[in-house]
């Protein structure tokens, strides 16, 4: 009995310790210094309570980040899973290419947000001026100089970015259809729109959990590529959760306040991510 | 069927479109990457020929990202940090598979559920922490990668491993071999596929991490290519012809990376999905 023991913790052990070290511990201490006025320089610690949340619930900046974040979250949610959906369905027609398409819709995925941060500044700013003065479209010009342009300049980024994913994602739940259940539509009339909402559509439900707690909890917790692609400007307006937390503890040194607002994106991330799952997992169909 | 050819080929010409269009950004970069600055502003879809071409960008990007340096550096730490990810979460899930007790239930929920834990709500505390124990090095960055890629990997190999049967395992510890020797030769052998999915989730995050570099690794000769290229970019964002060569030699290896093994990352991909 105790051999078993022994081997149990010689296993488990190495990992859980880094686990404990990296992720556990940080948690709870990350609670408790959100209740003081911890700076990171100097060593005595004073605890204050709540008034770290207070502030973070009254600071218009968080709020806004907050929102901004949300609104972001949202749409880029509904336009990756739509894109990557769409893309899985054209690449499974049976076409020609349709190999060489998928690697390349999924190429983004491949690299760094902040470098393809950087990539999307030039192009935003550089070839989307370029076109749109040669062409006089003044909706290509000045993008990124706005809350609005880079609100949906950080959109497209991430769409390009993730929609490639969702649809490697796509590509296996609709392989996954019995041809037998299309073949028997066809048989009764149903033409390709019904068979898309009556038999693909349901039995890629599954899939579409995984899809949208993915890109959910991805767009939520976005930062490299909100540093890259904008830094928050203009003027902070473009500044999501994780960027705003960030600048709060390296730019102001407010370390305490920082972890604060870094609990409540915790218990954010958590809430939001978890309601999905709950919502998304009633709706799939058994079989 | 017209009709049907029709439709075939309106959609092949629609993808191809599609195709093109996700493909442009890396055209856009590639082809300004090798032009002078005057040249990118003179025409930012030509190509790059005549007076404006200039591929000493790449000569000179290539050197002040201190390349070859910055290159061993990410490759270190991702080989080792995916390398100790694989044998510990193996290991552990294997026991937590194979031990029918609270513990090992609780434990694995406990790996599961950090899931939701993002990076941002522990990092404060977490280098703070790091910097006490003397952990603000590369070593000390694998070890945080090995904590931060533990639940994924433990979730992946424990669901797999329910899947094989104990038999053999079994019959190995009959034949006098201790735990460790049917790990090594019996269990460890029978999770390749899986082994190959985690590898690949592993090595793709942790060598395109940027933030965890940032905070932990304070020395420019242990800078990881992200972290040059954050710094480079600081340094040159209104010398776009460096910057965009700078960009395009920091993309080659995990392109590079992804031609050799796309199979196994598209099916590592639709598998670490699943969960």
């Amino acid at each position: 009995m105790k051999k078993s023991k022994f081997w149990f913790w010689l296993f488990v052990g190495p990992i859980l310790l880094a686990f404990l070290t990296v992720v556990i511990v940080p948690m709870f201490r990350g609670f408790y210094f959100s209740f003081t006025e911890w700076n990171g320089i100097s060593n005595n610690v004073n605890l204050i309570g709540f008034e770290n949340y207070a502030r973070a619930l009254t600071d218009e900046e968080f709020i806004h980040s907050f929102f901004f974040t949300a609104k972001f979250a949202a749409v880029s949610v509904v336009m990756i899973n739509m894109i990557g959906f769409g893309l899985a369905l054209l690449v499974t027609q049976g076409l020609k290419g349709s190999n060489i398409q998928r690697s390349i819709f999924f190429m983004p995925n491949l690299i760094g947000g902040l470098v393809l941060g950087f990539v999307w500044q030039f192009i935003f700013t550089k070839a989307f001026d370029a076109f749109g003065s040669t062409w006089g479209i003044p909706f290509f010009e000045g993008w990124l100089s706005t809350t609005g342009t880079g609100f949906w300049g950080l959109v497209i980024l991430m769409s390009w970015q993730m929609s490639g994913y969702m649809m490697i994602i796509y590509i296996a739940a609709i392989q996954s259809i019995p041809e037998s259940l299309n073949e028997a539509a066809k048989i009764d009339g149903a033409n390709a729109w019904h068979r898309l909402l009556n038999i693909t559509i349901p039995m890629v439900m599954p899939a579409f959990t995984i899809g949208l707690f993915l890109s959910l909890s991805n767009s939520f917790k976005l930062f490299d590529q909100n540093l890259a692609l904008t830094r928050g400007g203009p003027y902070g307006s473009t500044e999501m959760l994780a960027l705003n937390i960030y600048q709060t503890a390296f730019s102001r040194n407010q370390l305490g306040y920082a972890q604060a607002k870094a609990v409540i994106f915790l218990l954010a991330v958590a809430f939001i991510t978890l309601t999905q799952i709950y919502y998304t997992k009633k709706k799939e169909v058994e079989m | 069927m017209p009709h049907e050819k029709r439709k075939k080929f309106f959609l092949g010409i629609l993808s191809w479109i599609l195709a093109m269009l996700f493909l442009s950004p890396f055209y856009i970069v590639l082809v300004n990457s090798l032009k002078t600055q005057k040249g990118i502003f003179v025409g930012i879809t030509s190509l790059p020929f005549g007076e404006y071409f200039s591929p000493e960008n790449y000569i000179e990007a290539f050197q002040k990202l201190d390349f070859l340096r910055s290159f061993s550096n990410s490759l270190m730490i991702t080989v080792s940090s995916t390398v100790l990810i694989i044998i510990f979460s193996s290991m552990a899930a294997w026991m937590l598979v194979r031990t029918k007790s609270k513990l090992s239930t609780g434990m694995y929920f406990m790996f599961a559920a950090a899931m939701l834990i993002p990076f941002q709500s522990v990092m404060l505390p977490l280098i703070n922490l790091m910097g006490k124990i003397g952990f603000m090095n590369p070593g000390g960055l694998v070890f945080m990668y090995l904590g931060f890629g533990s639940s994924l990997a433990i979730i992946m190999y424990h669901g797999f491993i329910k899947g094989i049967p104990v038999e053999l395992e079994e019959a190995a510890l009959i034949d006098g071999c201790n735990k460790f020797q049917t790990y090594w030769y019996i269990v460890l052998p029978l999770l390749k596929p899986i082994t190959v999915t985690v590898s690949i989730l592993n090595v793709m995050w942790i060598w395109n991490d940027f933030l965890l570099p940032q905070l932990v690794i304070n020395r420019p000769e242990w800078h990881t290519i992200q972290l040059k290229m954050f710094f480079f970019f600081g340094q040159f964002s209104r010398k776009w012809d460096l910057a965009l060569a700078g960009l395009t030699i920091s993309m080659i290896p995990i392109i590079i990376f992804y031609f050799i093994a796309q199979k196994h990352i598209v099916k590592g991909i639709t598998q670490g999905s699943i969960k």
